[in-house]
């Protein structure tokens, strides 16, 4: 039996050591580092087709990550998707910005990248993108190349 | 006939008198733990025997785990020329499964099977009888201390092994075969959410950490007083601890994850 000096010791240090791998979770391997949810305006868009699009997923602006999609709804009137996005308040858009949804990679996850305009105006808290280009769906790429060679 | 329905009776109606009893048991505890709180001195020697010296383990085993994820991995996904998710796939897999489950299944064979031994050679060799001749409640003195080490080791014991197994994925995936260092862990941080990956993982292996040290102390606390009963009671901890692992993990996986 060791004593109980360096017991308390090792147990402090396993303690110490348990918190940190918990610390790492919640910094290094999950999002939490990069929330900064009190500091974001939201904005909306409408697409035709928003394809993949996920609730989170990233929105850029020249290849550089400005916020997330926070929420996908349907308009039922209309029928086109609406989608939320929370941008970083550090970024102030013009008012004739356009949104159009890319895939990263072939395969890759689907995000929204915007295109800032030149516009003197800029876009404040709910207002509504109206240049938007909507999501390429594959399926429907390979069906227009198939009917388009059958027609010459 | 009437003796098999005897027997068949006897033993359905003896195991649920001993579910009977784990659940006093743990009604028992519960209450005494709140006399550990101003002993800290028998929590720190019981985190000691718990904790630390299943700290070793389990690093060691959560840094092959994650190691064999990377490589396993790495050989499928560069299939789909998509090797840049290695850091998702490890991560995900060790926070929301493997490191809970396999850090739990570590610790019952680990410190649950020597709980029980413990306790059960304690009963064996009257020392829980000689207590209570003293008038000191061998629950609170010895028990709950015990319980409520097994409860706080098993969170940080689970979040060493994902933690050190997405180390290990690291050193196989981008120190060995070549996968992009920023990719790895941008990907991993961009796809794992917090609450509903991280705080899920934690909340799961304080599930198992109540489940196995509440089997194990019951276990030794009910076993026969014999060398071979001390024997049995250690072997049915492991193997009920394993069973109720997997068990309580598929159900809190479709608790936690299904609506997705």
């Amino acid at each position: 039996m060791q004593n109980s000096k360096t017991q308390e010791t090792l147990v402090g240090l396993f303690v110490a050591c348990g918190i940190t791998a918990l610390f790492f979770m919640a910094m290094q391997i999950s999002n939490l580092s990069s929330f900064a949810d009190e500091n974001v305006y939201t904005i909306r868009a409408n697409f035709d087709n928003s394809g993949g699009l996920k609730v989170k997923s990233p929105i850029t602006i020249a290849g550089v990550r400005v916020g997330r999609v926070s929420e996908i709804t349907l308009d039922k009137d209309e029928f086109v998707s609406v989608v939320k996005m929370n941008i970083d308040a550090r970024y102030k858009l013009p008012a004739d910005t356009s949104a159009s949804i890319y895939t990263a990679g072939l395969l890759g996850e689907q995000y929204i990248s915007l295109d800032p305009g030149g516009s003197e105006e800029l876009l404040a808290e709910n207002d509504v993108m109206d240049i938007t280009s909507s999501a390429v769906i594959l399926e429907e790429l390979i069906g227009k190349f198939f009917t388009e060679n059958e027609s010459e | 006939m009437i003796d098999f329905f005897q027997t068949l009776g006897h033993s359905v109606l003896s195991s649920f008198a001993k579910l009977g009893r784990s659940c006093f048991f743990l009604l028992q505890i519960l209450a005494g733990i709140l006399t550990v709180i101003p002993r800290p001195r028998l929590l720190t020697k019981q985190l000691y025997s718990v904790g630390v010296l299943s700290f070793l383990i389990i690093c060691i085993s959560g840094f092959f785990v994650g190691m064999v994820l990377g490589l396993q991995g790495f050989y499928i996904l560069s299939d789909f020329g998509a090797e840049e998710t290695l850091g998702v796939m490890v991560a995900a897999s060790l926070v929301r499964e493997l490191g809970p489950v396999v850090a739990a299944l570590l610790f019952a064979g680990r410190a649950g099977s020597a709980l029980t031994a413990e306790i059960g050679l304690m009963k064996a060799t009257e020392q829980l009888s000689g207590m209570e001749m003293m008038a000191i409640d061998p629950i609170k003195r010895i028990i709950a201390p015990r319980f409520l080490a097994g409860f706080i080791s098993m969170p940080l014991l689970a979040a060493l092994f994902s933690s050190i197994g997405v180390i290990g994925g690291q050193v196989v995936g981008v120190g060995l075969l070549g996968v992009d260092d920023g990719a790895y862990w941008s990907q991993m941080q961009s796809t794992l959410d917090f609450q509903e990956d991280i705080i899920n993982g934690v909340i799961k292996s304080i599930v198992f950490g109540f489940i196995v040290s509440w089997i194990a102390l019951f276990e030794g606390y009910d076993a026969v007083p014999t060398s071979e009963g001390v024997s049995r009671a250690t072997t049915r901890t492991v193997v009920n601890s394993a069973f109720a692992i997997l068990g309580l993990d598929f159900i809190l996986t479709a608790l936690m994850f299904g609506d997705i």
